[in-house]
């Protein structure tokens, strides 16, 4: 050991050392770092694709791209936004926060943290690049319902589920990790029910993903097999069953629409109280409700397909289990306005996503509701209601809970506060915007337009111009949030360690920007911590 | 509007939401009421729902928005200290399951009856294929194609589009009034959804599994719908037309098309019999080309990378004509070339097989006729 201290390295060139650095870096807040950039750039790629979209949707008619291309980046969108947007940023949110949230000193598994995060370049190097081999990329919607993506998928389809794989288990690895983290590395006195809620939401989360990821990569070999192997799992024809893979696909994508929210939940649970200086209304109904939630979303899954020929009894029982879904999640919306209630309320930039947040998700959860009763979803099913739907969870819900944690911990991250006008700026226009695209989806959806086309009648067109205009000044907004985050790494007013003066919690306790190693000593847990 | 036993439930029930699905929304935002008793009280559970969540909504909301402005810290700069209350939430889980209780009782009751195949007075298998419909009477043993008829020059933004823009198609299904129609619904190649809004019908179209659903159309007219699960390149492009027809009408038009289906196969024997010129075929070839082929293949035989061969100077429109013709008549397993023997004509195959041999830069010179392609059928 002695010896190898004291071989003296040659200098590096400052390119290889930066490489080496992010490259073989093990520390928790670096590879926090690293999955949120990346989750950045691809969160901009695929808005990219949706711009392209709404393009061609802003008349009737084919104008700019053709029916091949269209849903080739429809599907690139969904599957980028979904895996590259999405999950990375709040597997970067966990990294950076969860062992500065619990007292720990790093990940508890950090090699593996590095190798988590360095497999996702390589897996979206490889679905991105299908883009540009011949027959094009994967054309057959995020889903990618067989027979259409195995025995008529593109030759590229198989570059799409080796990236399907390699993102799993990053996936897999990072929940790991995170269990591992929460169930080891706590601080004494730090027991489970003083834990700040959004280290209870990742760990619940972190459950669902080692519960579903496996049955995601399970349903992607078995796609394979059927593309290369000779096996007929898919195909009627060799005593399969199409079906099947929808039900094996729900079986993870239902979960998954909850490992991309409830994080979510968590970081709403955490600013909230901040900003109305009073504690979390309802913290342990909060954790229960969000297991609840994680329970039920495995017996949904079905109410994706419900107009595939299910039979009846099977579609009451997914309904009722899908209506159960409404009262914890009621319970989570009801505890956040109890917390607001007599409070002494301010509204800085993370609050205001935090209430946008709130409120928006709602409103994807009420036509979630209406989505469940199954005589009404024979009307809604597949049509831009639905688009109307799961964008109102994901846009206001995932993407604006992630906005308002990186509002809410930047200055913690980078030791500046942010602008605070340029924020407000950003919230309100995306607001309006997100609002602009996506609630007009809603009428079209009634009207009776089908999503995943590149073209429709006429009856569509005015909504469909609204939403396009939203669309592109929605994308306009994220620019300047790039802008922000850019010019606040750089700069600004200096942040206090305790950076808002309601936040609670041990990641106000370290210096802002947090030093490189933190609670190297556990903190000693005071008694009367916690919610 | 009268309410069915349903909405008379969940009135009971709920009696602030007995009213309220009664309200009217301005129609381009609302769901379609549709024409059949199903699709009407659809709309009243989706009204119910609405009212529900718009109710709640308000409450929720209001009170967020009372509390972000009375409990801002320049009006009450001392927050509370309250963090929990058993009673609190016990209400507040309680409530919701009532009204959701309200809520699943007229769903449940329609869902028994959208289930409910049984009785039927008449049947059409539909078929779907990329990316077309086929409809066949099984009652009567009737069966023809359904393709969309918007044509290209529309699509491209080269006319004007008509009312009916991607809602058109060649052969519309007809159907009669006053009978419940049982429809099987099945796929050739992927999954397809086969929707009618006004009936309240989508039930998808999977390949090897037949789906059942069933309508009861009370009124005559023309209604429209559009393929609902992605289904490849010409998904957007694949509409039903449904036209419906009083009884005695729908009678005629049977027997109309019994004779129909006579006469087109004493055209065949005619079209057999007869010796086609080079000119003759190349026009209809190419009306055939654009029908069906072009989708794929382009206009201009271009075609599409290797997913979508280009035609123009390939291997089977240049090389000899048995293969070109076996590969028209069966298609290639395994990808979108399907089988076009059982779909046209012999003189349609003729003709579309000798246009291509003849285009865009492919000179082969040589043509083929309706009789050869019987013979290889």
């Amino acid at each position: 050991m002695v010896a190898h201290a004291e071989t003296v390295q040659k200098p590096r060139h400052p390119f290889l050392a930066f490489a080496a650095r992010w490259l073989f870096t093990t520390n928790h807040k670096e590879i926090g770092t690293l999955y949120l950039w990346l989750s950045f750039l691809l969160f901009f790629i695929a808005g990219t694709m949706a711009m392209f979209m709404r393009m061609e949707l802003f008349e009737p008619g084919i104008q700019f791209i053709e029916p091949l291309f269209y849903n080739q980046i429809l599907t690139l969108h969904g599957l980028v936004m979904v895996f590259g947007a999405v999950m990375p940023a709040f597997v970067g949110l966990a990294n950076w926060m969860i062992p500065m949230m619990i007292g720990a000193p790093d990940m508890a598994l950090p090699r593996m943290n590095n190798f988590s995060f360095w497999i996702l370049p390589f897996a979206f190097t490889l679905l991105l690049s299908s883009l540009f081999v011949d027959g094009g990329a994967p054309n057959f919607g995020w889903t990618f319902y067989a027979p259409l993506s195995t025995t008529y998928g593109p030759p590229s389809t198989d570059f799409f589920i080796l990236g399907v794989h390699l993102m799993g288990i990053s996936s897999i690895m990072g929940a790991i990790n995170i269990i591992v983290t929460i169930a080891n590395l706590r601080a004494p006195g730090m027991t489970y029910m003083k834990m700040p809620l959004f280290v209870w939401t990742w760990l619940i989360t972190a459950f669902l993903l080692i519960m579903v990821m496996p049955v995601l990569a399970g349903v992607v070999t078995m796609m394979l097999t059927d593309r290369h192997f000779g096996t007929s799992f898919f195909d009627a024809a060799g005593g399969g069953d199409p079906v099947m893979f929808q039900h094996i696909f729900w079986f993870f994508g239902h979960p998954e629409v909850y490992i991309m929210i409830l994080p979510g939940f968590g970081i709403a649970s955490q600013i909230i109280p901040t900003f109305a200086r009073k504690k979390l209304f309802g913290y342990h109904s909060m954790v229960y409700a969000t297991a609840s939630i994680a329970f039920l979303s495995f017996i949904v899954w079905g109410h994706h397909m419900f107009t595939t020929g299910m039979p009846l009894f099977a579609e009451l029982f997914i309904m009722y289990a899908t209506m159960l879904i409404a009262v914890p999640t009621g319970v989570k919306v009801f505890n956040w306005v109890a917390t607001m209630w007599r409070g002494s309320m301010t509204f800085e930039t993370p609050m205001l996503f935090a209430i946008g947040f709130v409120m928006m998700f709602t409103i994807g959860g009420f036509s979630g509701l209406m989505l469940a009763l199954v005589p009404a979803d024979i009307q809604y099913h597949d049509t831009y209601f639905v688009v109307a739907h799961f964008h109102y969870v994901l846009y206001p819900g995932a993407i604006f809970g992630t906005m308002a944690a990186v509002y809410y911990w930047l200055p913690k991250w980078c030791g500046h506060m942010v602008n605070e006008r340029l924020g407000k700026i950003h919230f309100w226009t995306a607001t309006i915007a997100v609002n602009m695209t996506f609630f007009p989806m809603h009428f079209t959806g009634l009207a009776g337009m089908p999503r995943r086309i590149p073209d429709y009648s006429l009856q569509f067109a005015d909504f469909n111009m609204v939403s396009s205009i939203g669309a592109w000044l929605l994308g306009l907004t994220q620019v300047l949030f790039l802008y922000i985050v850019i010019k606040t790494i750089r700069g600004g007013q200096k942040a206090s360690d305790q950076v808002w003066e309601g936040a609670e919690g041990l990641e106000w306790t370290v210096p802002s920007p947090a030093p490189h190693h933190t609670f190297e000593t556990p903190p000693v847990i005071a008694e009367d911590y916690g919610p | 509007m009268t309410s069915s036993a349903g909405g008379l439930k969940s009135g009971l029930i709920i009696p602030i939401l007995w009213g309220l699905p009664h309200v009217s929304v301005a129609s381009n935002i609302d769901m379609r009421p549709g024409v059949t008793a199903m699709s009407e009280r659809i709309q009243q559970i989706h009204h119910i729902s609405l009212w529900v969540c718009i109710v709640v909504g308000i409450i929720v909301f209001g009170a967020m928005f009372y509390s972000m402005f009375a409990h801002r810290r320049s009006r009450n700069p001392t927050p509370a200290t309250f963090k929990d209350s058993a009673l609190v939430e016990f209400i507040w889980t309680l409530i919701p399951i009532l009204i959701l209780v309200g809520m699943a009782i007229p769903a449940t009751t329609a869902l028994r009856d959208i289930e409910d195949n049984d009785n039927s007075d008449m049947t059409v298998l539909i078929t779907a294929s990329q990316w077309k419909w086929h409809y066949e009477y099984l009652n009567s043993g009737i069966s023809y194609y359904s393709n969309n008829a918007t044509p290209d020059e529309q699509i491209d933004n080269l006319e004007p589009k008509d009312e009916h823009y991607l809602l058109d198609v060649d052969n519309a299904l007809v159907l009669p009034t006053n009978k419940k129609i049982r429809f099987l619904i099945t796929a050739d190649d992927v999954i397809h959804s086969w929707w009618v809004p006004d009936f309240a019908v989508k039930q998808d179209a999977v390949p090897g599994f037949i789906n059942e659903a069933w309508a009861h159309i009370p009124v005559a007219g023309v209604f429209r719908g559009q393929c609902a699960e992605l289904c490849g390149i010409g998904h957007a492009f694949m509409p039903i037309v449904a036209e419906v027809r009083p009884e005695e009408e729908f009678d005629a038009w049977i027997e109309e098309q019994r004779i129909a289906a006579a006469l087109a196969g004493e055209a065949a024997v005619a079209a057999r019999a007869k010796t086609w010129a080079m000119g003759e075929l190349m026009s209809i070839g190419e009306q055939v080309f654009v029908k069906h082929c072009a989708t794929c293949h382009e206009r201009d035989g271009v075609g599409q990378g290797s997913k979508y061969p280009a035609l123009k100077g390939s291997e089977i429109t240049t090389g000899p004509l048995p293969d070109h013709l076996g590969r028209v008549m069966d298609g290639k397993s395994d990808t979108e070339m399907q089988a076009w023997a059982p779909q046209l004509s012999d003189l349609d195959i003729a003709a579309v097989i000798t246009y291509e041999r003849n285009s865009w830069g492919n000179d082969v010179g040589d043509l083929i006729q309706p009789i050869t392609v019987y013979e290889a059928r």
